[in-house]
């Protein structure tokens, strides 16, 4: 009894929560309201038994990966988004539609199974069940693979994450591994470096408005100090 | 040594020296080694040939026509297609005269073509003629005798157009080869048509069938036999398919000399021979040829008396001749005819070599109207005209007056419509008379031109620039053009000692079957035609009638020329020609049949080619296969490219649903 | 409770989230209705470990969390450095790849 009225309070928050990260324009509403949603879930997991699950959902994700949101989005800036979608309302009433679409067919899948299983209210648990030991168990023994194999991806991530967010050029320039690439052994322009990709750590006022100067006018004496950009390309 | 060896012995030194001149190549432009060579080549064929000959005379006369074979090349149920001779009397006469003439006239090319930066592939060319010629000559069945055809065909072509860089050589071989590979494709479908029936393609085996051919299957054996005689005709150059003769004498005169007097023109005259047992079968097909052999004669004849190029006379009178000998072989009298073609071969050799001195004497010229007076100044040429001459007028005793006169007496004997053919021959000797004399007359008599006083003095006249006879344009002497020097028979050994061969055999030729005294040939030729169903006894009235008109007619011939020509200047035949102006057009443009054969063949050919090109391969094949189907191939990648927008949202859209779908049907599913 | 409830409820946050991707226009917020997607595909694979009483259910929902979190990752760091090379922050605008 009891045990329905959390339910339907959590499913509630959650619920919500995810409404306000659909319909949200601000994004950093969209992220609290994130928050919001996580929460929510990880005590839905507590009904489901899941301790060590809901621990780790509060930690990892309304933990760290809202962190990392939030910081994102403070960086990026929390422009507010236009209503109008570039695509016209035709695309979004689409959308819509296909998301309920979704939604109905999933539902009855769920509803409208014949299985047993679904209708009850689950198989007798153990002691234990859902605790870190349990899981921990697991990891070793059963799924020792898939562990070691997530291991290594957090691995690629962390490097890829590291390479992504690196500062190009250094404070003065100094101890770029690329810098050979800037006296004339640079790749054509276009084939996808990282250093075309990234671009310029804070680039200058200077350089911003160089830049808008050297779209009209084509030849221009090539600069010495930040010449990663080929003057004939446009910038892109 | 059996004879069969001997002639594939025969048959292989010519290829031997084609090879080896072949790879030669890059001599022919100092040393004559390559010349000499083939001479070798053809004296050594011309050695077994004699060999074979001997060797053939040693078997008694039932056992005279040997077969042997190299290997099966495709044996199956109803062909039988395989590398094999066929030694006979008749194939051995034609191997004998061909590689004989053929050697001579190498001999003569060996100082003719002297200077001529083509000369190790003149060689090369001819030998694989004579190769091809004897290919031809030996076959045994359709098989090879196609084969043989063709390889004439192309060695024919191809020194035609020897002087390539000219273009009247080259358009010259080019109407040859359509001509000629007209008549290939006659004697491969003949050759079905004869097929359907007898189940082999061997000689002696088809012709042990042809009684019953000719009793069962009338409509068919006449049909082969005609698209057979279309081959013939084209290659011995009788009407309709002769236009191309007179424009091969483009090509170097010994060519002329090899192959339109001794040699290539004589295959259709050998085929009709050799198929004479077919050819008895079905009259009318015999009578075909013999209608179209007296009409050429007679046309060619005509022709000859208003022609100007001293080669193209030549060239008109073999066609004649060899009517003759189309007349001769398809009427049933095959021995006079393959004498006939033994003596043409001598004398009209002859001749030609000897214009081909002439020409040189004139620096290149070919021009009738330009060459006067050269009897002081070349006296050995111009008794080779005379002996030449005379045998093709037809005066005794040169062999030229007994072969012809025996077709005619045969003709005779026949009876019935043939003494249509009696008259018209004895009256195309007349005109060949005539105008085989207008020829020497206006060459060698009356007052000697400039070239002809310069070579009085000892000195071989030179054009100052050389330059093409027919149409003036100026050439130089490299490659693909003739050669800077000249050579006459007065000054070359080599050409003084096959002209003066041919001349012995043009005058003794006749020996070998004199009536009434001789039989050699017939004998020879016996075991070959002694199934013939036709049969000619010699009355003697005739005989004897024959022989006196023969003479009569052929020195009034050389009378009326030397009236006209030698003595009377031309004028008469000038006041001639203003008389019979309309008639004189007809015969200077050679009866029109060039420009029919352009209205009604080429012109429709050049307008399907043009049609076939801008019509149907512009737009049907390039605009609706080639174009539809990229088109087809372009619209769909269009389609399917406009997919993949970069759009973020559209791909994750397409992933949604797709998912859905899938969900929907596993749904619909349970 | 009956399982079918939390199934209910997955598929309801699924939908929203896909409704969400296809039609934010904010890089970031796409991601973040993938973080609802996953989140939602997390509740249905515990409430089946539940359902069946062992733990696969919860190592695998585990899985999901640091596949999620790594693609975090990622996905922040190229919409950082699109801020940084100053352009339009706008997965409408971003089409460079296509064919």
């Amino acid at each position: 009894m009891l045990r329905d009225i959390f339910f339907f309070l959590f499913a509630i928050g959650v619920l919500s929560g995810a409404m306000g990260v659909v319909v949200l324009r601000n994004p950093f509403y969209a992220v609290l309201s994130l928050v919001v949603h996580l929460l929510s879930l990880a005590l839905l997991f507590l009904l489901l038994q899941a301790q060590f699950l809901a621990a780790a959902q509060v930690i990892v994700y309304a933990g760290a990966v809202i962190v990392l949101y939030v910081f994102v989005v403070a960086y990026v800036g929390s422009s507010v988004e236009p209503i109008r979608a570039s695509a016209g309302p035709g695309l979004r009433a689409l959308s819509v539609l296909f998301a309920t679409a979704l939604a109905v067919e999933l539902l009855i899948a769920v509803v409208g199974s014949t299985l047993a299983g679904i209708d009850g209210d689950g198989e007798k648990i153990l002691f234990g069940f859902g605790t870190p030991s349990f899981i921990g168990e697991l990891l070793l023994t059963r799924f020792l693979f898939p562990f070691e194999l997530a291991t290594i991806l957090l691995l690629m991530a962390a490097v890829g994450a590291v390479v992504l967010a690196r500062r190009r050029g250094g404070i003065d320039g100094a101890g770029d591994v690329l810098a050979p690439l800037q006296f004339g052994l640079r790749p054509p322009p276009g084939t996808g470096t990282m250093k075309e990709g990234v671009g310029d750590i804070n680039p200058t006022a200077e350089l911003s408005r160089s830049r808008e100067q050297e779209a009209p006018v084509a030849a221009v004496a090539p600069r010495a100090e930040t010449a990663q950009l080929d003057p004939q390309e446009p910038s892109r | 040594m059996s004879p069969t060896t001997a002639a594939w012995l025969a048959l292989a030194f010519p290829l031997a020296g084609t090879i080896i001149n072949a790879l030669l190549y890059r001599t022919g432009r100092t040393s004559r080694l390559t010349g000499y060579v083939g001479t070798a080549a053809l004296a050594l064929s011309f050695a077994f040939a004699i060999v074979a000959f001997l060797s053939l005379q040693g078997r008694d006369p039932e056992h005279r026509q040997i077969v042997s074979t190299l290997y099966d090349y495709a044996v199956t149920g109803s062909i039988d297609a395989r590398m094999a001779i066929l030694v006979d009397p008749l194939s051995v006469l034609m191997l004998l005269v061909v590689t004989g003439v053929s050697m001579l006239i190498h001999l003569y090319s060996v100082a003719y073509m002297g200077g001529d930066r083509g000369y190790a592939r003149f060689f090369a060319y001819l030998n694989f003629f004579v190769f091809s010629m004897l290919l031809l000559v030996l076959a045994s069945n359709f098989v090879l005798l196609v084969i043989g055809w063709a390889f004439v065909t192309a060695a024919s072509t191809l020194l035609i157009s020897f002087w390539y860089r000219r273009q009247t050589a080259t358009r010259a071989g080019v109407k040859s080869f359509v001509i000629n590979v007209l008549g290939d494709i006659g004697i491969i479908l003949g050759t079905f048509f004869i097929l359907r029936h007898t189940g082999t393609l061997d000689f002696l085996g088809t012709f042990a069938q042809a009684q019953e051919l000719g009793a069962q299957h009338q409509a068919d054996l006449t049909a082969g036999l005609i698209l057979l005689l279309v081959g013939a005709f084209a290659k011995s150059a009788q009407i309709p398919l002769h236009t191309w003769l007179p424009d091969a004498m483009e090509g170097p005169t010994p060519v002329s000399a090899l192959i339109h007097a001794a040699t290539m023109v004589t295959a259709g005259v050998y085929l009709i021979a050799r198929m004479h047992p077919l050819f008895e079968q079905s009259a009318t097909a015999a009578n075909v040829g013999a209608i179209v052999g007296v009409v050429t004669l007679l046309v060619a004849a005509t022709i000859g008396l208003v022609v100007t190029d001293l080669k193209r006379i030549i060239a008109y009178s073999t066609m004649s001749q060899i009517g003759y000998m189309i007349m001769a072989v398809s009427t049933g009298a095959y021995v006079a005819g393959m004498f006939h073609l033994m003596t043409h071969a001598f004398f009209k050799a002859l001749l030609f070599m000897a214009a081909g001195s002439v020409i040189s004497a004139m620096g290149g010229e070919q021009n009738l109207d330009r060459m006067r007076g050269f009897r002081k100044a070349m006296p050995f040429t111009y008794g080779c005209f005379v002996i030449g001459g005379l045998a093709l007028a037809g005066i005794p005793p040169f062999s030229g007056f007994f072969s012809k006169d025996e077709i005619l007496l045969v003709q005779a004997q026949i009876g019935g419509w043939h003494w249509i053919l009696y008259v018209v021959g004895y009256l195309a000797a007349f005109l060949t008379a005539i105008y085989t004399w207008r020829m020497i007359f206006r060459a060698f008599w009356g007052e000697p031109n400039e070239q002809a006083r310069e070579l009085e003095h000892g000195h071989l006249w030179h054009a100052p620039q050389p330059t093409n006879p027919a149409t003036g344009e100026v050439e130089d002497t490299d490659v693909g053009f003739p050669g800077p020097e000249h050579h006459i028979a007065e000054r070359e050994g080599p050409m003084k000692l096959a002209m003066g061969t041919l001349a012995f055999l043009a005058t003794i030729g006749g020996i070998v079957l004199i009536p009434k005294t001789t039989t050699w040939l017939d004998d020879f030729l016996e075991p070959t035609f002694a199934n013939s169903s036709v049969v000619h006894h010699a009355s003697n009235g005739k005989l004897w009638l024959g022989l006196a008109l023969g003479a009569a007619l052929g020195l009034a011939g050389i009378f009326i020329a030397y009236k006209i020509w030698a003595t009377g200047d031309g004028r008469a035949a000038l006041h001639l020609r203003e008389r019979l102006a309309g008639v004189h057009r007809l015969f200077v443009n050679k009866w029109y049949f060039d420009e029919i054969i352009g209205w009604l063949i080429v012109r429709p050919a050049s307008w399907f080619g043009r049609f076939a090109q801008q019509t149907f391969e512009r737009i049907v094949v390039n605009g609706v296969f080639v174009g539809g189907s990229t088109g087809v191939v372009r619209a769909g990648s269009a389609a399917v490219r406009a997919l993949q927008s970069g759009f973020l949202r559209a791909y994750a859209a397409l992933l949604l649903v797709g998912a859905a779908a899938v969900i929907l049907y596993f749904l619909l599913q349970s | 409770m009956s399982i079918t409830w939390y199934l209910c409820l997955s598929a309801l946050v699924f939908s929203l989230g896909a409704a969400g991707v296809l039609t934010r226009r904010n890089p970031l917020v796409v991601l973040l209705c993938l973080e609802l997607m996953l989140n939602a595909g997390n509740l249905a694979l515990v409430a089946f470990s539940r359902m069946w009483g062992n733990g696969d259910g919860q190592v695998f929902a585990i899985i999901v969390m640091v596949v999620a979190a790594c693609e975090v990752a990622i996905g922040l760091g190229l919409v950082v450095a699109i801020f940084r090379r100053r352009l339009p922050v706008d997965v409408d605008e971003l089409r460079e790849l296509h064919g």
